[in-house]
Order: C-alpha cells, then structure tokens, then sequence
C-alpha cells in the first residue's frame, strides 16, 4: 500500500504491553518515536490507554504473572484490534521456550480469550525499527478491511 | 486537588512498583519483580558453557554486553584461562559503546519525565550513531553476541575502529553541551538538587552501585577497583558526587559518557594486534565469580562447574536488583511530583517502570495515579517552578 | 535432593589482604577454600551467621553484593558474597542451611542488601531465614504454588511446571 495513501487515513494508535522480556523491542519500540525513524510522520502515535488503540504492540515472552494482565488489556482494547507480537519472544517466547516460569506464548494467551484474534508477528531478536515500521503498515493493510 | 482515577479493574493486582501515598506525600513503597522473571538461571543448567553467554546477553537489553562478560570471565577464572589482548580491548569498546547508548537512553527518558521533551528527543537522536557504531562492531544494534569464553567471537578491522572512533568522537561534542546545559539549568536545580536523596550510609547499606552509588558518594567502580578487560591499560578517571540527589546521578552519568568516548578513543589508537580467542576446551571443575560494571552499576555472576560441559549452578545479579530497593530510601517521605524522576534516578528498566507503577492511598487502598499520571505531576512541577524562577 | 557435595574440611593458608580479612572473623570461620589475591571462599559456622555479617559490614569499604543459594546433597548452601572497595576483593562466605529444615539465621536485619536475595533463595530453593523482616514471595508469580522449588535439582523446568493461571473472568459491562 502508498505510504501516501496510508497517511491520508486517520492516526493509528498504538498500545505497547510488555509482557515479560529484556526491554531491547520496547526499547526499539520507543526509538520508533525518534527523528531517525519518526512513526509520527506516518501518523502513528503510543497512547497510554488500551481503550482505543487500533494496535496492541506487544512485547515479552508472556510470563505466568503477565499472562491475566495481557488478557485484560486485550479484552480492554475497542474492538477491531490488531495485535503485533513484536519479537521473537512475543512470537514464540524465543530462547525461553522451557524457562520455568513462561506462561502460555503471547498469540495463546490472547486466543484464549479471542479465539478470532488478528495477531501478527514481527520476527527477530530484536527486529529493527524498519521491521516493525514494515509490518505496521501490513497490519494497517489489515484493519482497512475490517 | 487530587485527581482520583477510575476504578479499575486491576486495582487489586499488586503493582510493579506500588507506593503508599498519604495526602502529597509517599510513606512507603513497594515492588515485585515477577513480571518479568523468567527462570534463567534454571535454563542454564540446561545449556552448554558457551550457549550460556547467548541467553544471559537478554537478561536486559540496556546491559546486555555486562552479563555475558561478567559470565566469561567467572569461568575463565575456574578454567585459569589468559584471555588475549586484543580481546581485552575488544571487550571495552563494545561495553563502552554501550554505557553512552544507556545513559542517552536514561537522559532522554528523565527528560520526559521533567517535561523536557525535546531533550528526550534530542538524546535519542544522539544515540543512533551509537547504535550504528555497535552494528559496526558486532553485527548488531543491541544484542551483541560478542564474548565467549576465552575472547571474543569476531574481530574488528582496522576501518571498523576508525569508523567507531568516528562516531564516539562525533557524539562528544552534544553531549558536552547537554552537559554544561543541565549543570548550569536553574530549574533543573530548583527541581532536582536535593530531591530522591540516597545517603551514603544507605547507599552502602544497601549494595548500591553504578551511578546510584556513585551519585551518593561511594567512590566505587568495578573498572577501577578489580580491573577486567582492558581499564587498567587504559588512562579514564571515576565520576562521583556526594550529594546523592537526582542532580548527582544525573551528573554523575552524563560525565561518565564522557568518559566513555575518551576510554573508547583511546582504546582505539592502544589495541594490540594479535589473537582474539584463548580457544578454551576444557572447564574443569571449580567456582568463581566475576562481575563488571554495567551502566546501571555492578554485574555480578557466579558459576559453578563440576567438570562436565553444563554449569551446576549459575546466579546472575543485575545492578538493578541491589539498587530497586533503595527507592525505600530515598523516596519515602518525598512529594508524588518528584516520585516519577526519583524512581527513574535508580534508572531501573523501562518497562517496569512504564506500566506497572501505582500510587494507592495508604489507608484505603484506593488507586489514585497510575504512572502516565505521575509523569504529569512531575512535568507540572517542572513547569511551576519555571514560572517561579 | 541434589548430588552436588560441598567441600569438607578444607584449609588452604591465609595470605595477603583476603587472609586479613578472614582472620578477622576468628573462629567462626570453619573451612577456608581459597585464599588468593582478588578471591577468598571460605565456610562459615551457621551459629555465627549474624555475628560475621556484622563483622563484615563494620569493616572499611565492605559491601554485600548478593547471594547465591545452592542446592547441594546436605541442604541448601547459602553463599554471600561480599566485595571490598578500594582493594577490588570478592570474599563468599558460604553458610549451610542444613536439611531437612534448610534454615539459617537472616542477616537482612543487619544488612539491607541481604533483604530481597533472601526472599528470592527462599522463593526458589526453599531456604529459610529465621528473623528475615518480610519474607513475602517476591519473585515467582502470584499462582505458584507454595512448596514448588524452581531451582532444586529435582525440578524438572518443563515437566514440573505448575499449572498456568486461568484467564481473569470477563468485565462487567458497565464501568464508569
């Protein structure tokens, strides 16, 4: 999709959970925000309620304490939301697949409580901005047609 | 007038950070830190001696080159091992690079917080070249994968260290200015000096480390006091404060990135040709410990082996976990406006602290500012006092 | 229980700063292990536990960097390691919570440092510190059961994992 076509429509929101992770994605997460990359030029903006966020960006490995409290902010967020496991840990809790206190990875916590979540994953440890700008415009592809 | 939030649906779930708040002030403060554990430890027991350096480098993003050469080196003393010197500076870049990206990182974040919000962006901005000179040097922007037991993995060529000298010395200039600009601000005094004060006795007390020791005037740091790498080939000097306010840390952090790239300029121009990798076979039973000085403060593992090619037992500290708790210290007692600039002076994780800290009333119980609300009060603070001055 | 053994019994010569300082603790010192010029290991009696940590806290530029828990054949071995500034010294002290009650005297009341790495020996491993001000859980999650030791040989990370909490029920509709 044009990026010019794409910032014609209204801001994306996004919310960003961290669900249990060493900070390196939410910290790439934030340089999105930053003159080199700049989402706020593609009309993306972090906003500090799930409430109205058309993009739950979720990071982590989903630890057994985060596990309710990812839920809960799923369940709070309007609906259509799409949700962007950022990382290999949101992905499939990455190198931490047999730690002991892993809940259920980030994409079967959330389809416990919404079996028809859009979730969609952004590999890498951590993936660089360019790849997360990349797969919100995807995403925004998606919640065009909802 | 206090704002009182809504109920909320989580407010029985304890808080990441939960403070006790009586009228304008806090008077006690609480945390757990089990959001984010995650049992590495245990996983690596499961691992191979050199699979370990690739779990503990996402400990934590921000002091991801501390852990695995705090690891190395604790088995390097039970294998006995010399590590080459070239590897040696080597290792001191790569930690260097990474104590400026870390405190840009904390001056940006402590900017928004005081409502400095071009200084967040401007710090940001300030950290890419960094971030660009760790791709140069390791293949990547955060998480390294650099050490190993016995050296380091990759070697750098000659143009990759003047590129990264380049960058370093490129960054000098605007920190130096942020610098002189923070010292001399007198709202940033007003709002600062005297605020989140750590004593030195608790300091002690406590374990703290890194500049929130330093910021009290403990005059330590690993580096200079049990030299690893290459510190003691290398000619830099310790930065500490005696007041233990939020200035003092504050100030503390920014000299020591400048430091960082006089000790990366000089590592530079001093490295050795040479060897990278003892090319370590063996680790023979035994115990040790090693740590280092990470930008939040001391690092500190432990590793035992009984010979076989998996360690028995591995205990890994993050500064974070000695410094977190003098918050008790320093914040009981203080107005909820500094709470949000006192709690990041320890500069704990980012995302702990983002979304997972409350202030309740301490006798009913009742949530009455979340952190997005803390921040506000404290960039209104910063605001009055403007005006004021 | 574990395989793991402690050494016994050992005695290697005090030497050098490191043997200063282990001098210093007299007799309540049982077993020295290594004495050298950065490192000291040595075994203390669990009946002077309090009494060393004081010690070690009075002295010149001591601070108590942490502590690790090990799970060994005899009961939870608890080491604390404590560093001296300016010299750049790391001295663990190890103190045996000897099965099958695994319980020491904490030294938190005497040394802050000591206070969340106790809580987090007793989360993981099942040790316990007699006099600890706030032994409440800190770092296992809120649906850990009690009794489960992540971190003893026993434990299996993935077989013996407890059972994940459930999801929280679904919120009224009505919310101010």
């Amino acid at each position: 999709m044009a990026v010019k076509h794409w910032a014609l429509k209204k801001s994306l929101w996004v919310y960003h959970v961290n669900t249990g992770a060493c900070n390196n994605c939410d910290i790439e997460v934030l340089d999105l925000l930053t003159p080199r990359f700049d989402i706020e030029r593609f009309g993306m903006i972090l906003v500090g309620s799930p409430r109205h966020a058309d993009v739950l960006a979720v990071t982590g490995t989903c630890t057994r304490q985060a596990m309710p409290r990812l839920q809960e902010l799923y369940r709070q967020a309007a609906k259509p939301v799409v949700v962007l496991a950022i990382g290999s840990c949101a992905g499939a809790q990455g190198i931490f697949t047999e730690a002991y206190h892993m809940g259920s990875p980030v994409d079967e916590t959330i389809r416990a409580v919404d079996p028809n979540a859009i979730i969609a994953y952004v590999p890498g440890c951590p993936p660089k901005p360019e790849a997360m700008i990349a797969a919100v415009v995807k995403a925004w592809d998606v919640i065009d047609t909802l | 007038m206090i704002n009182i939030g809504p109920f909320h649906p989580l407010q029985e779930e304890a808080e990441f950070f939960q403070l006790y708040v009586d009228g304008e002030r806090v008077v006690d403060v609480d945390v757990r830190i089990s959001y984010n554990h995650r049992g590495i430890e245990k996983l690596d027991e499961s691992k191979t001696f050199d699979q370990v350096p690739f779990v503990v480098e996402r400990v934590c993003g921000i002091c991801s080159a501390s852990h695995p050469l705090a690891y190395v080196q604790a088995v390097e003393d039970i294998a006995h091992v010399q590590v080459p010197e070239r590897a040696l500076y080597l290792r001191t870049i790569v930690n260097e690079l990474e104590r400026i990206h870390s405190h840009l990182l904390w001056v940006g974040l402590a900017g928004h917080f005081l409502g400095y919000n071009t200084v967040f962006m401007w710090a940001w901005k300030y950290r890419e070249p960094i971030l660009d000179a760790l791709e140069v040097a390791t293949g990547s922007r955060v998480n390294y994968a650099n050490c190993k037991i016995g050296g380091v993995r990759r070697d750098m060529t000659d143009e990759q260290l003047k590129e990264i000298d380049r960058l370093a010395t490129e960054s000098y200039g605007p920190v130096e200015m942020l610098t002189k600009a923070v010292i001399d601000d007198p709202v940033l005094h007003a709002r600062l000096k005297n605020v989140g004060v750590l004593s030195k006795a608790d300091a002690r007390a406590y374990g703290a480390t890194g500049p929130t020791g330093r910021g009290s005037g403990l005059p330590i740091d690993v580096r200079r006091d049990d030299p690893y790498a290459a510190y003691d080939r290398i000619d830099w000097q310790v930065h500490y404060e005696e007041s233990g306010d939020v200035f003092a840390k504050a100030k503390v952090r920014l000299l020591e990135t400048l430091e960082a790239v006089k000790i990366i300029q000089r590592a530079v121009r001093a490295i050795p040709g040479g060897e990278i990798d003892a090319k370590v076979q063996n680790i023979p039973p035994g115990e040790a410990v090693g740590h280092v000085e990470a930008p939040r403060g001391e690092t500190f593992h432990y590793v035992r082996s009984d010979g076989s090619n998996y360690p028995v037992r591995h205990k890994v500290r993050a500064p974070s976990f000695n410094n977190i708790p003098t918050f008790k210290a320093s914040c009981i007692g203080q107005e909820i406006a500094d709470v949000a600039i006192t709690l990041a002076s320890v500069d704990p994780c980012y995302s702990c602290t983002e979304r997972m800290c409350a202030a309740v009333d301490a006798e009913s119980g009742r949530r009455m500012f979340d952190f997005a609300q803390l921040v506000k009060l404290s960039q209104e603070k910063t605001q009055r006092l403007r005006r004021q001055l | 229980m574990s395989e793991v053994a402690i050494p016994r019994e050992v005695q290697v010569p005090l030497e050098g700063f490191v043997g200063e300082v282990l001098g210093a603790l007299g007799d309540a010192v049982i077993g020295v292990e290594r004495c050298d010029e950065r490192r000291g290991f040595a075994r203390i009696d669990p009946q002077r536990t309090v009494e060393v940590a004081r010690r070690m806290l009075a002295m010149a530029g001591t601070r108590l960097a942490t502590a690790t828990g090990i799970d060994v054949r005899d009961g939870i071995d608890v080491l604390y390691h404590w560093c001296i500034e300016p010299q750049g010294v790391v001295v663990t002290l190890k103190v045996l919570a000897a099965g099958p009650e695994m319980t020491v005297d904490s030294i938190a009341p005497v040394v802050p440092a000591a206070n969340w790495i106790e809580r987090e020996m007793h989360d993981l491993l099942g040790a316990n510190f007699r006099g600890h001000p706030d032994m409440r859980r800190l770092i296992l999650d809120d649906s850990w059961p009690e009794g489960v030791y992540p971190l003893r040989k026993d434990f299996d990370q993935v077989r013996d994992r407890p059972p994940l909490p459930p999801a929280p029920p679904a919120p009224e509709e009505a919310l101010p």
